[in-house]
């Protein structure tokens, strides 16, 4: 263990105080605090079931339906295909065989796992979080270690509570001054990323601070350790504090009011010291970020919406010049083209990036007495999102404006559940994911921000929301 | 499911492009498939078929001898995005048993590993002299010996240490299973947790 009086990153503190002990060649054997199961598990439940086994801590697991959810009615007969159905149903089986708590299709907790846990209290501070998803660096904005991990791991976890990992290195990102209006955690990521590349955080934990973090709500800082993993980080931190505590407070899973000062006082300790050391800082002034859009298809190919699509020839390495080259091919977009302008076919706002209550708000505020010109769906992170933007008068908005209202799930971010888009059509989309076929074989996406998602519904082209 | 390591020799096919993501190594829609019925056949699915579905002949794995390769050379940030194991898989029942390449996605590393495929890091420097090579002797060999810890390249392209945390090459080595070994340790994960269960009651409630 590390010494104790050292200067310690609020990531060796929450790795030390869940660290059982160190193999001598290398790797921890951390004690998982929980774990977030999904559809895509059945893999890791036909791996316990072969040996045997049960989930061991079936207290500290909980699941979701997300991934394959229809957003058009609530049963599995709802779903898009026999086989998509089955998994829902493969699911809630699986779920009641281990004794997992979850939360099926038609309960109003469900939602998109990421979504659902920090809102129902299972996401903590000081906490460790798996979930076999990638996605769960999300989670890490409430100033926990919340990591993805693939069936194997999640099987281990099911048998053990525990997971052999090494210790990332720590990367700071800090983020001073103040944004601009018009921009969001998402554009400050989406900034990041390009500037750092995709695998710019390779074996790191990144921390995020700085004014601009101090002063973002949780959601903002939800956004912001999710697309961590796109800058391939390990985990995103932010640490707890007065935002944390007013969020986390009441909520369903989180310590109640006769353990909430105990808790709470063991949480501040956990942040990081003034004088720990990090492996790498980036550091970024939040006023010089514009709102961003991508035009390739890795989340690092992301300029200012006032940009242009960029010369695959303008970048230093070959391996990036045969790459852009590729990706303008694919998104059928030439060098110099102005981004603002580029006609689209869909609007996608959604996903576990940016689906919570102050991203459908961003986004009708945008709308209101507005029309959109093309094919335009939200997709509420969570049932009681939707609930509250429907309380809120937010649905209302979104639907006058001529967009689908639909249920929750992952939807048209990862395209599983049926709803893609299609074939050569170009969709601007609040999701994390451009890749090549993500959102349907052949589907063109550009990533953008719930505003300027809005503001590109109305206008049937990618818009600069300051703007409108 | 770990199939152990030892080492291996082949013929090295070249999947070209940085930041291969592993929607590309297998898209989205086929990961509600049994692993029964083997995901080989999912492998780089979209990316080396054209439009019409026909397997596209400029696709490195289907040009001639592509197919026959056991080790992969791969780009920057190869298996990216997604934590779906089903891309491990696919290349595992593809017959995939080792990749070469400058950096790997740090989960699709992990899930490598518990599968027996075992991800090499070599410097893209290195990489870019064996694509060189390979493009004049595409008949070349490398050899990934796990029990030495050593790459071997052909011609005079040298032998590289293979840098593998020592915990997850002895598994590999052995074949060995995770959760009976860390099962070897429950003791001390009791031991631990009713501690952290005395101070965070509602973490199980
Ligand atoms: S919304 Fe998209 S990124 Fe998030 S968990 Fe679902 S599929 Fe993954």
């Amino acid at each position: 263990m590390a010494h104790v009086d050292a200067p310690r990153t609020m990531l060796g503190k929450i790795w030390d105080e869940h660290e059982i002990l160190r193999h001598p060649s290398g790797p921890s054997l951390l004690y998982i605090d929980r774990d977030m199961i999904h559809e895509g598990s059945f893999h890791a439940f036909a791996d316990l079931k072969r040996r045997g086994l049960k989930p061991r801590r079936p207290k500290q697991i909980f699941g979701v339906a997300d991934h394959y959810v229809p957003t058009l009615g609530r049963t599995s007969r709802d779903a898009a295909s026999p086989a998509i159905a089955h998994m829902i149903d493969t699911f809630d089986e699986n779920m009641e065989w281990g004794g997992v708590r979850h939360f099926g299709l038609s309960s109003r907790s469900q939602g998109i796992v990421h979504v659902v846990a920090p809102e129902q209290g299972i996401t903590l501070p000081g906490l460790t979080i798996v979930c076999s998803d990638s996605h769960t660096s999300t989670q890490g904005a409430l100033g926990a270690i919340a990591f993805g991990i693939g069936q194997s791991e999640n099987a281990h976890v099911l048998a053990t509570q525990t997971l052999w990992q090494l210790r990332p290195k720590t990367m700071r990102v800090t983020i001073d001054g103040t944004l601009g209006q018009g921009v969001t955690a998402k554009d400050v990521m989406l900034a990041l990323i390009a500037r750092i590349g995709a695998a710019g955080a390779g074996g790191h934990a990144i921390e995020f601070t700085g004014r601009v973090v101090r002063d973002m709500s949780i959601e903002g800082r939800l956004t912001l350790c999710n697309m961590s993993i796109e800058a391939a980080a390990r985990f995103g931190m932010v640490a707890p504090d007065e935002t944390t505590f007013h969020y986390v407070r009441g909520r369903k899973f989180a310590p109640n009011e006769q353990e909430w000062d105990a808790a709470v006082s063991h949480w501040r300790q956990l942040v990081s010291d003034d004088d720990a050391e990090f492996d790498r800082e980036v550091a970024m002034d939040g006023a010089g970020i514009a709102p961003m859009v991508t035009w390739g298809t890795s989340p690092e190919d992301a300029i200012s919406i006032e940009g242009r699509v960029p010369d695959p020839d303008s970048f230093e390495s070959a391996d990036k010049r045969k790459a852009a080259a590729k990706s303008l091919e694919y998104m059928e977009l030439s060098p110099g083209t102005q981004l603002s302008g580029l006609k689209l076919d869909k609007v996608f706002i959604g996903s576990c990036t940016n689906s919570r209550i102050e991203d459908l708000r961003a986004a009708a505020s945008i709308l209101k007495g507005r029309k959109a010109t093309i094919s335009a769906i939200v997709v509420p992170g969570s049932t009681q999102v939707k609930e509250q933007a429907e309380a809120e008068g937010i649905a209302a908005l979104f639907r006058e404006a001529g967009f689908e209202w639909r249920d929750s799930g992952c939807s048209m971010c990862a395209a599983m559940n049926g709803d893609v888009v299609g074939p050569g059509e170009r969709c601007a989309s609040t999701s994390n994911r451009n890749f090549v076929g993500r959102q349907g074989p052949g589907a063109r996406t550009h990533l953008v921000s719930p505003a300027m998602a809005a503001a590109a519904a109305i206008s049937g082209c990618l818009t600069d929301v300051r703007r409108i | 499911m770990m199939k152990a390591f030892t080492r291996e020799t082949s013929t090295v096919t070249i999947i070209p492009g940085v930041n291969c993501d592993t929607d590309q190594i297998i898209p989205g829609r086929f990961l509600k498939a049994d692993r029964a019925e083997g995901y080989g056949q999912f492998l780089f699915h979209d990316i080396r078929r054209t439009d019409d579905q026909a397997l596209d002949p400029s696709f490195p794995l289907n040009q001639p001898g592509g197919d026959r390769a056991t080790i992969l050379l791969v780009e920057d940030n190869f298996g990216c995005g997604s934590s779906r194991e089903g891309a491990v898989y696919a290349l595992v029942d593809h017959g995939i048993r080792a990749l070469i390449g400058p950096s790997f996605g740090d989960i699709f590393f992990n899930n490598a590993l518990k599968n027996g495929l075992v991800p090499v890091r070599l410097s893209a420097e290195h990489c870019e002299r064996l694509a060189e090579h390979l493009a004049r002797f595409p008949d070349a060999e490398v050899t990934v010996d796990l029990a030495a810890s050593e790459l071997i390249l052909p011609g005079n392209l040298g032998h590289h240490p293979i840098v593998i945390d020592a915990f997850a090459r002895e598994c590999i080595l052995q074949g060995l299973d995770e959760i009976e070994m860390t099962f070897t340790y429950l003791d001390k994960i009791k031991a631990f947790e009713s501690n952290r269960m005395a101070s965070h009651a509602w973490l199980a409630r």
